[in-house]
Formats: structure tokens, sequence, C-alpha cells
């Protein structure tokens, strides 16, 4: 049992982990998400005994870890796979771990043959693989056989084969009523090992939940429904129509709609009743992968951007810029943009008439994508106009705003 | 006290298990002897010429201990991979998981360094006595005269000194190029220079390898140092129970 309470740390001005509170209990593999630098590691560290906390405090069975009796019996840590003395054998650096807490030698040799490293245990670990040396730190963590054991991010590295091992030994370690504490930014690898989930994003804390409350919570169904390609005005009825019968109506990114709230055949119904076709009517459920990323959004410390390449340009006056993102090519003069042209977003439910009318363009059905990106980017002339490319990221953010807060 | 007798046997294994751990030790050994060796020869060779102010202060025990000076180099640089060394590859972190009172681990670590470095030191000071006294030869002095197994014992004593100094100031430091950068010119040159320049002489005295080599003399030199060479020997223990104690502050408090 691990219990963190008002737990906070700052380094200088940047506060790494703020005012965290949670238990994690035996029993059960409780995953710990979170994106780079959101404090992952900073906990885990806490927690450990290495970092002493700002504020608040953690305890491993009730005893701060520094006045843990016996600390590697008890807790078993794999924080870097890379931190070993290179120099060092695989099996003395665990025999040297061994001999720290007064385990036998034999066990040294019982957790190689654990993790598969039986045959390169007199090698210096300097010559290891990631994966060889996640390992290895897997071996030094069950060393005391403990029943308490952190692992930070253990399947980097790993190969699938690797990976579904890790996987297996930490429900069979909690299945034998240890505490198995995992560290991942990965959510679809939590979502297969962890019975419970602590997501945090800046230090603080996001979610404190089972892992089948957080699939409940946040992959709930919904319905993609799309209305026929250029009749704007179909969408817009049908839109209206499912909003009024109480469903929640977003845009997709390719047109569709996507409802939450109604059942499949009551839509159908409400389309039918507004005269409205459909093209498509599907049922759909949200990864738990878009569920995480839609809740730590607000807390994402390195977001990458698209690669504008501008200092690779030959600068050509009045040429805007190349390389956007998908879909924020401005049209040629006079060719209106597809549907398919508009960025993630712009279509809102209730939003007045799109920008330009899609009749000029044919459009292909589901093939959008294809038919107007090679056609609009290469044709644009030197004076584009610039409204066109200036208005859909104004947007786009707004959007997104939107989309976390209705699906909550 | 099954803690510290588990931590000291593990210390053992960490620093038996590192390639370093001979080579700067055996470095260190070689270079002492050789270098002590080569110098006797010389004088041997050249006493008649030596000016009569240096035959009255001719120290044949000390001549015997040239090569200390770039032996001790060896020494520190033992001294500071076997703290460093954990630092520099995080291992620090997987030691103090396992040993979460920190004193515990820095006590257990610095006295198993220190005791196979007095282990060595003893070995190549004997060595380099015998070795120099042989190449010395009319001139040699013996170990039951008077003030030399005083002076040869230092030799030991002093090179495991030096060697849990460095290893205090690479706990301060942490990192191995930044101690290595710090300590191997202060004891190459700059105690040298400070310790034979008129003006700061008499600081320079004091220095832990200036007070400290004075154990190894066994006719004073005629610098008149204000300390015999217990006294000397007793100014550097200062220096590196200083340095032990700022380096454990620290510990205890940074995080690792």
């Amino acid at each position: 049992m691990i219990e963190a309470v008002g737990l906070t740390k700052r380094y200088g001005a940047k506060t790494a982990v703020y005012n965290l509170s949670f238990q994690v209990r035996p029993g059960a593999v409780t995953g710990f998400l979170g994106p780079n630098g959101s404090g992952k590691s900073t906990t885990m560290r806490m927690i450990l005994g290495l970092d002493e906390p700002t504020a608040g405090q953690v305890t491993v069975g009730g005893y701060p870890f520094r006045r843990l009796p016996n600390a590697p019996r008890q807790v078993g840590a794999l924080l870097d796979a890379k931190a070993v003395h290179g120099g060092r054998s695989a099996r003395q650096h665990l025999m040297c771990l061994a001999q720290l807490s007064g385990i036998p030698a034999r066990r040294v040799d019982e957790v190689l043959g654990v993790v598969g490293l039986q045959s390169v245990a007199g090698k210096r670990s300097k010559g290891f693989s990631l994966g060889m040396g996640q390992r290895l730190g897997i071996a030094a963590a069950l060393l005391g056989d403990p029943q308490v054991l952190l692992f930070d991010e253990p399947v980097n590295g790993l190969d699938p084969e690797g990976i579904l091992w890790v996987r297996n030994l930490m429900k069979q370690l909690a299945s034998e009523g240890r505490t198995v504490f995992v560290s991942s930014h990965l959510m679809s690898e939590m979502a297969l090992t962890a019975d419970h989930l602590i997501v945090i994003g800046r230090g603080q804390l996001l979610a404190d939940m089972s892992v089948r409350d957080f699939i409940s919570y946040n992959s709930a169904d919904f319905a993609r429904v799309r209305t026929p390609e250029g009749e704007p005005e179909q969408r817009e009825k049908l839109t209206s129509a499912l909003s009024e019968a109480g469903g929640q109506v977003l845009p997709e990114q390719d047109g569709a709609l996507r409802v939450t709230g109604l059942p499949l055949p009551r839509i159908s119904d409400l389309a039918h009743g507004a005269d409205v076709r459909l093209w498509e009517l599907s049922p759909h459920q949200a990864s738990l992968e878009e569920a995480y990323m839609r809740m730590t959004s607000g807390a994402v410390d390195y977001r990458s951007t698209a690669d504008q390449r501008a200092g690779l340009m030959e600068p050509a006056p009045g040429m805007p810029p190349q390389g956007g993102a998908y879909g924020y090519a401005p049209g040629a003069p006079g060719q209106p943009m597809g549907p398919g042209g508009f960025p993630p977003g712009t279509v809102l439910p209730g939003y007045a008439e799109p920008p330009a009318a899609p009749q000029g363009h044919a459009p292909a059905p589901y093939g959008q994508s294809q038919g107007h990106a090679p056609a609009a980017a290469p044709a644009a002339p030197p004076a584009a106009p610039p409204a066109a490319p200036a208005a859909p990221p104004a947007s786009a953010p707004d959007m997104t705003k939107r989309d976390s807060e209705d699906a909550r | 006290m099954a803690v510290p007798s588990r931590v000291l046997r593990s210390e053992w294994t960490k620093i038996r298990s590192v390639r370093s751990t001979v080579w700067t030790l055996g470095v260190a050994a070689l270079v002492t002897i050789a270098l002590g060796a080569l110098i006797s020869a010389l004088v041997r060779h050249d006493f008649t010429r030596l000016s009569p102010h240096d035959k009255q202060v001719f120290d044949p025990t000390f001549v015997s201990f040239a090569g200390t000076g770039l032996g001790q180099l060896a020494m520190i640089v033992f001294g500071v991979l076997v703290v460093s060394g954990e630092y520099a590859t995080g291992m620090i972190r997987t030691s103090l998981a396992a040993v979460p009172r920190r004193g515990v681990l820095f006590t257990a670590k610095l006295t198993v360094a220190a005791l196979l470095a007095l282990a060595v030191g003893m070995l190549t000071s004997f060595a380099a006595f015998a070795t120099g006294q042989t190449l010395l030869g009319q001139y040699r002095a013996a170990l039951g005269d008077p003030g030399v197994l005083r002076a040869v014992l230092g030799g030991g004593l002093y090179m495991t000194l030096i060697t849990v100094f460095s290893m205090a100031v690479a706990v301060m430091l942490r990192s191995p190029l930044l101690s290595l950068g710090v300590l191997m010119p202060f004891f190459f040159l700059i105690s040298n220079i400070l310790a034979n320049v008129e003006v700061t002489r008499k600081f320079g005295a004091y220095l832990p390898d200036q007070a400290g080599q004075h154990i190894m003399r066994v006719v004073p030199d005629g610098d008149g140092a204000p300390y015999g060479p217990w006294g000397g020997f007793g100014i550097m223990c200062l220096w590196v129970a200083a340095a032990l104690m700022t380096g454990y502050v620290l510990l205890k408090r940074r995080d690792a």
C-alpha cells in the first residue's frame, strides 16, 4: 500500500508535482499515466525517498521510505533501465544489490532466469540494449521478492514478446496480492495491464478511478452519421433535429457527424422524419487513447507542431507558407474548396454557411482528401487570398475545447 | 548491525567488479615505486655533486617516496571513480532505494574504498622504500633507523587519506569530470606552487597534501614548517574530516 497525501515538489520556480493525493492498493496493478514531464518519475522518486517532497508526504506500508525497516525486501523498483554501472556484469550488478538486503546468491540466478538474461549474465551491461536493460532493471526489482513494486515505464524498448511478458508479470504479481504501481504514457498499454488508473498532468491529479470506470466514462458509444455529400442544408437539418431530440452532435473531420446520446434506430427515425437521406449510420466506440488525450490535452508540456521548414525554403515573395497542416492549403481563386478541404472543426453545428459553396468541385464520396489536395496546393498563385488560410486556425482551438467539454 | 555488514559486503562486490579499481590502484603502485626507484638511482649516482645544504637535509627515506606526488594522482582517480561512478550511471538511485539510510551507504562505500586504498598504499609504501633503498646503495636507510618505520607507515597512510579526501570531494561534486578537474590540477600543480612561492608559503604549508607529506620525512627539510611529522598528518586529517562532513551533509540533504 502506497499512500500520498498532498504531495508537492518544487525545483526552484518549477512545480513538478502539486498537491497529489492518492492510494495504491495491494492486489491490483495500478497504472500511473501522464504525458512526458507530468511528474510521474518525480513522484516515483519521492515514493522511494530519493527526492524529499517540498510539502505533503508519501508512505509505503505506513512508513516514509527512508524509515522503512529492511526496505529492499519490502519495495522493489525499476526507475531507469540505464541506471547501471556499465562496467559491471549483469550478475555482479544484481549480486551487489542482493548483498545489500541479505539475499542469497542463488536468488540472483533465479531472477536472471525469470527475466531471461542467463545467457548474458556474465557480460558487462555496457553493451546491453534498452530492452535488456529493462529486463535487468526488472530483475533487480524482483530480487527481494517484495510486496510493493514500482516500475517506471517498464515496456520502453521492449520487443512485443517482452511487452507481453511484462504485462503478464504485472498481472501475476498483483494476483499474488502485491502492490504494483506502473507508470506509462501509453493509455492503450495500461488499458490492457492495469486494474486501476491514476492520471496526472502538469503534476496534478486528473483522474483516480478503476479502468472499468475510466472506460465507461470516457468511451461512450457513439454513432457516425453521414448525410449526402454536397448538401450541407441536409446536414444542418439533421443536426438540429438530433439536437432537439436530446442528442449531442459533433462534426467530424471528414464531414460526418458524431452523435452521442441517441440509439441508432432513433437516429434513423429522426432522419426519416426530417426527410434527410443518410449515406452512413454506424455504431462506434471511442478509444481509450482518445479519451486520455482529451483528458490530458490541457496538460501537455511538450507539444509538437507542424514542421514549417521555413528555414529551408527559398524565399518566394508573396508565396503562402507551404507544408501546413492537412486541409489548410488555400484553394485556387475561383475554385472553391471541397468539403474535405475544411480544417478540423470549422463546420460547427449552427454555424452559418461554409465560406464557399462546394458546387464547382466534383466530390468523390469518401475520397475527398485525395481529390482536393493536389489540385489546390500547387496551383496557388502568388496572390492567394490571405483570409482563407488565416481563418481556420482561429476557430480550431475553440473547437477542441468544445469537443472535450461536450464529451464529458 | 546486520545492515551495515551487508552494505559493506555489497560495496566490496561493487568495487571488485569494475575494472577501473585494478587499473587505478595498479597504476598508483607502479608509478610510485618506479619513479621512486628512478630518483633513488639518480641520487646515488649524483650524490657527490649535491650542494652541502642538500647533503645536510638528505633524507634517503623521503627520496624513495619521490614517486608519491605522481602516484597519488592515480589514487585520486580511484577515489573519484568509486564515488562518481554511481552518480554518473544513476546507479546511486538504485543503491539508495535499497539502502534508504544514506549515512550507512556513504560510510560503507568510504570504508571499503579506504581499506583497499590502505592495503595498496601500505604495500606500495614498503615496496617503494625497499626498492629505493636498494638502489641508493651506501646512502640507504634501514627500517630500524629512528623515524624510518614511522615514515614508511606514513607513506601508506598518506595515500589512504588522499583517496578518502578525493572520495569526499566526489560526493560533494558528483560529476567525475568536475571532481577530477578540481582535484588533479590542485594536487599536481596548485598546491606545490602555493607551498613554494614565497608569498603564499606560510599558507601553502597548511594545504592537505603539503602538511601530510611531512609524515614521510625522517629528516626535516630546512623549510622550518611550524609542525612536526604527526602535526602535519593531523592537519591533513582535519582537512579530510571537514571534506567528509561536508560531503555527508550534502548527501543527506540533496535529492538523489
